[in-house]
């Protein structure tokens, strides 16, 4: 089996803030695969975005990645690389696309210039030629007329189109990977099927490999042939898409799989999972989610489940893997009965 | 941003600490001028043996021409000016910042015309205005000065708290408030002066050590604090034409001016980072953190 | 069936466009460009669009938070658009709105027992200890703990801050609310509590909603009609059921199509619409959504007449000139067929 492309390996990533320790990202490992789509869903504080910062090193004061952390990637530990060095992968190895398209933009310069100043960093192309290139990666993002819209500058673009920008500059140097955090969630629904479509296309004729950050099961299920749940900084269940859809073994999984509302379902009342994520600087301990939980008993309490295997490439971290007749077992979870200040 | 992480960030920074435990001082030996100053400061010890005598035992600021005693003038003078700064910076902070927040909540016309009075007011050079004006007036009063240096201190307040006012307005907790059928006026006094003022504490914070500055040279032109009543700048002014030779006239004064100015800024800029990295702070602990 | 709680007819609102130092308007944005529709007591109609189609604009056009350009709402036998103010406030009470983003929708020099108070206050519903009570009640109602009122905005999480302002709408006994995307920003999780809640409070308290949403998932579980909002106007209105099954406009059935189906190997038949949406300042003659339009009969009228919102079968209102072109038409079974999946392995 050939390595794979990415291989993060007990990432920690912690924030020494006023309040304490936050453990976003709390001992993550994960895997991308070349040519794969690789997707990460969780709810907000989760530590999915984290993640990704932490691929690109681009954790900022308070926060630190801890010792004892490893990103491999192409051969080289990311963690262990000068900064130099980092840099040579940013932009140019592994690309980075944001939720927010206009913050993502300098709005004092047109696109054109800022899609050939990344080709400028990274090569010795003439000016000329940057330009020439940043057209090219307009017409390849599917914007039309490409040479008006390059001399053009962000705010007289919409939304949809900032996007695309946003991906053509992350395509520019045809990176292995492309990290896109929450890509399409500011974009309304219409546009959100066009960014998508045209990342599904370039991976096909591109063959990049894209780690989807996203909340949105609906957005998983159309695009990534696996993907990992998050859940309090750490990976709770891991599996291909189609057996995380049919045979979702955490009870977080599937809670947001009934609390999505589904076009086509029925009027019925949505499923909840009471309560609310906990705050990173200070977990739970055992397991993470047995407050939320309908079916946590004492072992949850006592001892924080590792992640057993559960079949083929597929992993949980959740107790029931062990005793599985507890599924029999529903109750009211703790968040629940305090009932209070569910939310 | 909360009061709480505020607090908390001010009083963990060392420059605030300093600074108020200088501005404590200050205000401690300004409150408590009669007990600690060992001369009246109005008074003329002797004529003949005690003008313009250099720092001793007895008078360790030294004396000055008219044989008072410098320490217990600028123990005294520390009332006048600070009381002077204080109140001229709490009258403009307050009048501007009704002024800027009626103009940017009413909006239309009505802040239109306000906005035009601040623009005028901005375009007089003040110091000559004030100059003008005292040279025209005549012989003012302390209450005359302060009103008069706080009259041209109200329109920077008023800017910043408009510019505030104008993105409060809109967010949603006022839009609910009008929503629930609250009277304009309460509106604008509960839900929109509460979050907008604290642009107006920074700029007042920083702007006491001006006014200090501003009295302090009034004063040493003759035209502030008249004698023999004490503050920082007239005493300066009582040395003012032998600098040279009775120098205590002017080092212990200017030092005291130094050291607050210096306080009043530092505590000010510390403010503006406590309250502008509260909200970095707040937005980070419930959004990038997460996620 | 018995006359409407709220009654909207031709609602316009145009933002003039400023420019110059004198402020001479040079144009004008037609966020709201004429739209119709009734609310009965008791139920809820969904109002979806996409960002810019206006529909958070008409929800607070209605409740006067800005004053429409013309147009007329009546509310409860009131003509809302000609009462004085003193009037209006009272009238506020039975009319209320929740916001989205919920960081922004409570003030945060205020304890969450004091926002939850103002409307009582205002009102004179209750005063002193009666009060005290009063908010005690709501915030159980709205599922919080009566002992957070002295706790402050930044305490709370997102859905737990949703529930403040619901609490406080709630507060002045409204038979109306506005709900301008209330859980747009919430987590799945979370946004499911308080769809949950919403309807609950619905039931128990016979509220009517005006629930403005672009996520047309949440909008199906919620709604009992729906109208989609497109470039400042209406362009389809029908019962939820119908407008699901049997999507008449173009552009409800594109919108329909978009919403990923969280099933994997499930990939709609997806009428991917080319390009964005035009700016309301400068919007398409016709029919608005004429230059995207994937209707197979589109021509150049589509281009001239401005076509009428009609009852095209009973209870289902479009805005189309075009007849139903049956093999365009994507029935809702189609849009969940499954197609083999282009999942790569």
């Amino acid at each position: 089996m050939t390595p794979p492309l990415l291989e993060i390996d007990n990432l920690r990533t912690w924030f020494y803030t006023d309040s304490g320790v936050a453990r976003s990202v709390d001992g993550v490992s994960m895997r991308v695969d070349a040519g794969e789509t690789l997707g990460v869903v969780g709810e907000s504080g989760c530590g999915k975005s984290v993640t990704a910062l932490s691929i690109l090193r681009l954790i900022r004061a308070p926060g630190r990645i801890e010792p004892g952390s490893a990103i491999r990637f192409e051969g080289k530990d990311l963690l262990t690389l000068a900064e130099a060095d980092i840099r040579h992968v940013r932009g140019n190895r592994i690309a980075m696309v944001f939720q927010e398209p206009m913050t993502a933009l300098n709005p004092v310069f047109t696109v054109g210039d800022q899609i050939a100043e990344v080709a400028r960093i990274h090569t010795d192309m003439s000016r000329k030629e940057a330009a020439a290139k940043a057209v090219e990666m307009l017409r390849l993002v599917g914007i039309p007329d490409p040479e008006r819209r390059a001399t053009e500058y962000p705010h007289q673009l919409s939304g949809g189109m900032r996007q695309r920008i946003v991906i053509a500059m992350a395509l520019v140097m045809n990176p292995a990977l492309l990290i896109a955090d929450e890509p399409t969630t500011a974009l309304d629904v219409t546009i959100q099927a066009q960014i998508l479509e045209l990342l599904a296309d370039l991976t096909r004729r591109l063959g990049t490999s894209i780690l989807l950050i996203t909340h949105d099961l609906g957005v998983v299920a159309e695009n990534c042939t696996r993907v990992i749940v998050m859940y309090a900084g750490e990976v709770v269940e891991e599996a291909t898409t189609s057996d995380l859809f049919r045979h979702a073994h955490h009870p977080y999984t599937e809670g947001l799989l009934g609390a999505m509302p589904r076009v086509g379902g029925h009027a019925e009342r949505l499923a909840t999972i009471p309560g609310t994520v906990p705050a990173p600087t200070n977990w739970p301990a055992g397991c993470r989610f047995r407050e939320r939980c309908e079916y946590a008993w004492e072992r949850c309490e006592q001892e924080h489940p590792p992640l057993y295997q559960i079949g083929e490439g597929h992993v949980s971290r959740c107790h029931l893997a062990v005793e599985p007749e507890r599924r029999a077992n529903r109750h009211v979870p703790i968040a629940a009965q305090v009932g209070a200040g569910a939310a | 941003m909360d009061g709480a992480s505020v607090r908390r960030r001010l009083v963990r920074d060392t420059r605030v600490r300093i600074a108020l435990v200088v501005l404590a001082v200050i205000a401690l030996s300004a409150i408590l001028a009669p007990h600690i100053a060992p001369y009246d400061p109005k008074q003329q010890l002797d004529i003949t043996h005690l003008n313009g005598q250099p720092p001793s035992l007895a008078h360790p600021f030294g004396t000055d021409p008219f044989s008072r005693d410098v320490l217990s003038r600028l123990i005294f003078g520390t009332r006048v000016s600070l009381a002077i700064a204080l109140s001229a910076v709490a009258i403009a902070m307050t009048f501007g910042t009704l002024f800027g927040a009626i103009a940017g909540y009413v909006g239309g016309t009505v802040d239109a015309v306000l906005m035009r009075i601040v623009d005028a007011a901005f375009s007089i050079p003040t110091l000559l205005l004030l100059i003008v004006v005292i040279a025209l007036w005549g012989d003012i009063g302390i209450v005359s000065l302060t009103l008069l240096i706080a009259s041209i201190g109200w329109f920077t307040v008023s800017r910043l708290v408009r510019a505030e006012t104008l993105v409060v307005r809109n967010a949603d907790y006022v839009v609910a408030a009008r929503a629930l059928g609250m009277p304009g006026w309460r509106v604008l006094v509960r839900h929109v002066l509460p979050n907008v003022v604290a642009p107006a504490i920074i700029a007042s914070t920083l702007a006491v050590g001006n006014v200090i500055l501003l009295e302090a040279g009034l004063s040493f032109l003759g035209i502030g604090v008249r004698p023999p009543t004490p503050s920082w700048g007239s005493i300066i002014q009582d040395g003012s034409e032998r600098v040279s030779d009775l120098w205590w006239l002017t080092v212990f004064p200017g030092l005291a001016i130094l050291i607050t100015v210096f306080a009043c800024n530092a505590l000010g800029d510390a403010l503006r980072d406590a309250l502008d990295s509260g909200q970095l702070l707040s937005s980070f602990d419930d959004a990038p953190l997460s996620s | 069936m018995s006359t409407p709680l709220l009654s909207v007819r031709d609602l316009v609102k145009h933002f003039p466009i400023k420019s110059g130092i004198f402020g001479k308007v040079s144009g004008q944005v037609r966020a709201v460009d004429g739209i119709s529709f009734d609310v009965n007591a008791a139920e809820t109609l969904a109002l979806v669009g996409e960002s810019g189609c206006g529909k958070s604009t008409a929800g607070r056009a209605i409740l006067r938070l800005i004053e429409p350009t013309s147009g007329s709402v009546s509310f409860d036998g009131h003509d809302v658009l000609t009462l004085g103010r003193e009037e209006l406030r009272r009238l506020r009470r039975k009319m209320q709105i929740i916001f989205q983003d919920p960081f922004s929708s409570l003030n945060p020099r205020m304890s969450i027992g004091a926002i939850v108070r103002e409307g009582l206050t205002i009102h004179k519903l209750a005063e002193g200890a009666a009060a005290d009570t009063r908010v005690r009640q709501l915030l159980d109602e709205v599922g919080l703990r009566p002992e957070y009122a002295s706790r402050y905005p930044h305490e709370f999480s997102g859905g737990q801050r949703q529930r403040v302002g619901i609490a406080r709408a709630l507060s002045v006994e409204p038979s109306f609310i506005v709900c301008d995307e209330p859980v747009s920003a919430l987590d799945v999780s979370v946004q499911a509590q308080v769809v949950n809640l919403l309807q609950d409070l619905q039931r128990d308290r016979g509220l009517a909603y005006l629930f403005i949403a672009h996520d047309l998932s949440v909008v199906e579980h919620i709604a009992d009609r729906v109208a989609v909002m497109y470039l400042g106007h209406i362009v389809e209105l029908a019962p939820v059921d119908m407008l699901f099954d049997m999507p008449i406009m173009p552009y409800t059935q594109a919108l329909l199509s978009a919403v990923p189906a969280p099933e994997p190997g499930v990939k709609r038949e997806r009428i991917l619409l080319t390009g964005d949406v035009p700016s309301p300042a400068n919007p398409p003659s016709g029919c608005v959504f004429h230059p995207r339009c994937q209707h197979p009969a589109k021509d150049e009228e589509c281009a001239r007449v401005v076509p009428p919102l009609e009852e095209k079968t009973p209870g289902h209102w479009a805005a189309c000139i075009k007849q139903n072109a049956p093999d365009f038409f994507i029935p809702r079974s189609a849009l969940h067929r499954s197609v083999p999946s282009p999942v790569n392995s």
